[in-house]
């Protein structure tokens, strides 16, 4: 016999977007259940590079990633947790005159968003940065960019949720989600979760739960390659990335260097991922090229992790097309970490306002319907 | 090795991986090439058995494609993943034997991370591979059979040990002592190193209540409480301590084996059948990476291993070694399950560690960060409290820490052992380098 709850909005998937949007909807006075198939903060949420960045993001992604900024400087407070924040700047890097070029466009266009960008040309980047191999041409810098311990961020706001009255279940799978004439009813195996709303950010498996209403889309699987290396001397100052993605990383105050680039291998159907070996060697070789210093640190773990991709890397926020009062939010296609907590919120503003103060149009779910949605070229996954 | 000898007997060529330079494995570990040969001394009774082995190996070198000197960091699907002297290779196998041995268990004590602290085994193969001895005057604490061994090994060798505690009480060996008699030849070493011991002047204190290594910047006193209460102190310059042996089984895991939890060794273990396959078709387990045996068994799951391999391969095997050998294993077990039960773990001392001790000496965690993720953020299973408080997240990846933390866990929480699970494996089983270039 299954228990039976009734609440406002059911929340499947208990990643950041999900538990932070429990926690805004405490706030607004909703009862909440958050249904989570593992531990909350587990999946894409706990084990990516942890980047907490802005600059090189899609421009539609702008104005959600300017937004969601600020709320990294109060996350601490708000979460009662250290999620060990820290601006420490990111770097992205050019290897080629070409590249810089690019880098030129985006810092313009971003600056119509306005996200100031500081170009550096190669004197003034060894200058700031002698680490940085022979290679590189330039940076763009975005100094107010950073980078968490995304392992905290995901359990802290599970833990706020918690605190602030929100029903959180871990370890119970969705097996069927569909609109009644009433409301939204949602099963797992031991659970029946009657709803006015029902909130869609299941990450990879978010794809299963649209298709219930109707609404096929392209979403991904993801899989993020990522290693770390022994506590190290701590020289590199700041979150690296580079034009055309390939390898990113980081060094955390401990001095642990964090690098990733290509990827994992991942069974989204039965929720497994490992890193691949041929990845993590070309990511090391990568992350030599740009830091050379890194060479015969010792590596002591690696790790893998699945997200939901779309083809054109941006994700599925908004309403859904086919059934009122449904709420998707996934397919962050491997940079979803910045955005989690702000996303929270606007999850929270589309059930309570029925509108977003944020310009979600670009991420509408319409836009696969249908037609085939252009591929885009390039894979940049720098979360 | 005698796996590997077993099969180029039958004409498989097996190829060996050893990070080791030479053959012998931790029991029968030579010491370098370059150097002394180690004196029969090194080996105790068990002198004529290496030289048996190392002679076995040599005999059959020319049938087995030896690889010195190389890690296997991982293992996924139908390959490994080596790291060899000449950088990373990886190598593709269709039958897999994992003899990936034993460890020491330790437990953190006040004390424990000084310089000057050992593990038993640690201060043995200091001995035995590199001729040297962990200290002058040297404190031995254990609470298995490797205690009077190691004992014995050091002052044979002329290092004076100043006391060599049991943390386990003689009274559970007395209990045990039918049981032991399974494998008489192997009390009679027992009962011999023991009394060996005891005519130096060694004299084994059991039942030890609790122990804390004082000294500034290194070891210079081991302090313990005694069976009756009383507080003793011995001035010293090294301590070897370690609590039994943990199964190394990191490698299974990756190689997708089931395990199961083994409530007398306390940990979890793959699952092995009595012939040495595991539960993934093509991979098998020999000797202590699935649960600790001891070197003779180790050499009888070897052999028997080999004749799983060559029958799975089609291969005719002789049953009547087959037979054999899984008789010599039964009494090994009967004996092995009397030993256990004499050398029972020491919760005691677990009990008593105390908040501010480290646990995780590669991150730094101590016991209250541990009870603290906890009580506060409800963590009940073993890899979130890894992600909460980076316990096991260190270069050792809790292969020092994890069961400790796995106990102090389950007791924090009120729950059994089993309960809180187990460390997930995951690559690299031990630290490789960041290379530049990928073969």
């Amino acid at each position: 016999m299954s228990e039976r709850l009734q609440v406002d909005v059911t929340i499947i998937g208990g990643g950041i977007a999900g538990c932070a949007a429990a926690v805004a909807l405490r706030h607004a006075g909703l009862t909440v259940v958050v249904l989570e198939k593992d531990l909350c903060g587990a999946g894409a949420s706990g084990v990516n590079f942890g980047g907490v960045r802005q600059q090189g993001r899609d421009l539609a992604e702008l104005p959600l990633a300017r937004r969601a900024r600020p709320l990294w400087d109060e996350l601490d407070e708000k979460l009662g947790e250290d999620v060990e924040f820290e601006a420490t700047g990111h770097l992205k890097l050019a290897r080629s005159d070409a590249d810089m070029a690019q880098l030129e466009r985006y810092a313009e266009d971003a600056a119509a968003h306005g996200l100031r960008l500081q170009l550096l040309g190669a004197g003034t980047l060894r200058s700031a940065a002698p680490w940085i191999g022979p290679g590189v041409v330039g940076a763009s810098l975005c100094a107010e960019d950073g980078q968490a311990n995304p392992r905290r961020v995901g359990p802290a706001f599970a833990r706020l949720a918690r605190r602030l009255g929100a029903d959180v279940r871990e370890h119970e799978t969705v097996l069927s989600a569909a609109h009644g004439g009433s409301g939204f009813e949602t099963r797992t195996d031991r659970l029946d979760v009657h709803s006015r709303f029902l909130v869609n950010c299941a990450g990879v498996g978010a794809g299963r739960i649209a298709a219930g209403f109707g609404e096929d889309v392209p979403l991904r699987p993801l899989v993020p390659n990522m290693i770390v290396t022994e506590p190290l001397p701590f020289f590199i100052d700041r979150s690296i990335g580079v034009c055309g993605g390939g390898v990113y990383l980081r060094q955390i105050a401990r001095g642990n260097a964090i690098l990733g680039g290509g990827a994992g291998w991942g069974d989204a159907e039965c929720n497994r991922s490992r890193p691949q070996t041929t990845t993590t060697l070309d990511a090391m070789a990568g992350a030599i090229a740009l830091v050379p210093a890194l060479a015969g640190s010792l590596v002591i773990r690696t790790w893998a992790g699945i997200d939901g991709a779309m083809p054109d890397h941006i994700p599925v926020l908004g309403f859904s097309a086919t059934t009122p009062n449904l709420v998707h939010a996934f397919g962050f296609s491997g940079h979803g970490f910045q955005l989690g907590p702000v996303v929270g919120e606007i999850i929270a503003e589309l059930v309570t306002e029925g509108r977003s103060s944020s310009p979600l149009a670009p991420f509408a779910i319409e836009r696969f319907a249908g037609a085939t949605t252009p591929e885009k070229a390039t894979v940049d996954i720098d979360p | 090795m005698r796996c590997a000898e077993a099969l180029a007997r039958s004409g498989v060529t097996p190829i060996v991986v050893d990070e080791a330079e030479r053959p012998g494995g931790q029991v029968y570990r030579q010491p370098p090439a370059a150097s002394e040969p180690a004196s029969s001394a090194m080996y105790g009774f068990e002198a004529k058995k290496a030289e048996a082995i190392h002679r076995a190996i040599d005999a059959a070198r020319g049938r087995i494609d030896y690889r010195p000197r190389t890690l296997v960091w991982n293992v996924f699907g139908q390959r490994l993943d080596l790291l060899t002297p000449d950088g990373p290779r990886q190598q593709p196998f269709d039958r897999l034997v994992l003899a990936t041995g034993a460890m020491d268990r330790v437990l953190p004590f006040p004390g424990w991370t000084l310089p000057g602290v050992f593990t038993l085994g640690g201060a043995q193969i200091a001995l035995k591979a590199q001729g040297v001895a962990i200290g002058r005057r040297v404190a031995l604490v254990g609470a298995g059979p490797l205690l009077p061994l190691v004992a014995h090994q050091y002052a044979k060798s002329g290092i004076e040990v100043v006391a060599v505690l049991d943390a386990t009480v003689f009274g559970a060996k007395l209990a045990r002592f039918s049981g032991l008699c399974a494998s008489a030849a192997t009390l009679a070493k027992g009962l011999w190193y023991v009394a060996r011991n005891r005519l130096r002047g060694l004299d084994v204190r059991y039942g030890i209540g609790s122990l804390r290594v004082e000294g500034e910047h290194r070891v210079e006193a081991l302090a313990w409480r005694d069976a009756s209460g009383e507080e003793r102190r011995v001035a010293c310059d090294a301590v070897g301590a370690s609590f039994g042996l943990r199964a190394e089984a990191q490698l299974a895991d990756l190689a997708g084996c089931r395990f199961a939890f083994a409530a007398d060794a306390r940990q979890w273990l793959p699952e092995r059948t009595l012939q040495g396959r595991s539960s993934v078709a093509g991979v098998y387990l020999a000797g202590d990476c699935a649960r600790i045996g001891g070197a003779d068994v180790a050499e009888l799951q070897g052999r028997r291993t080999a004749l799983a391999v060559l029958e799975d391969l089609g291969r005719p095997v002789d049953r009547r070694e087959l037979a054999s050998l899984d008789r010599a294993l039964a009494r090994q077990a009967r004996f092995r399950g009397a030993l256990d039960a004499a050398y029972p773990f020491p919760a005691h001392l677990v009990d008593a560690i105390a908040d501010d001790e480290i646990v995780c000496r590669c991150e730094g965690i101590t016991a209250a960060a541990l009870r603290r993720a906890a009580r506060e953020h409800g963590a009940s299973e073993l890899n979130r409290v890894k992600a909460l408080t980076r316990i096991g997240m260190g270069r050792c990846q809790g292969r020092v820490c994890g069961e400790v933390a796995a106990e102090l866990l389950a007791r924090a929480c009120g729950s059994e052992l089993e309960r809180v699970g187990r460390l997930r494996g995951q690559p690299p089983v031990k630290p490789i380098p960041i290379v530049a270039g990928a073969p």
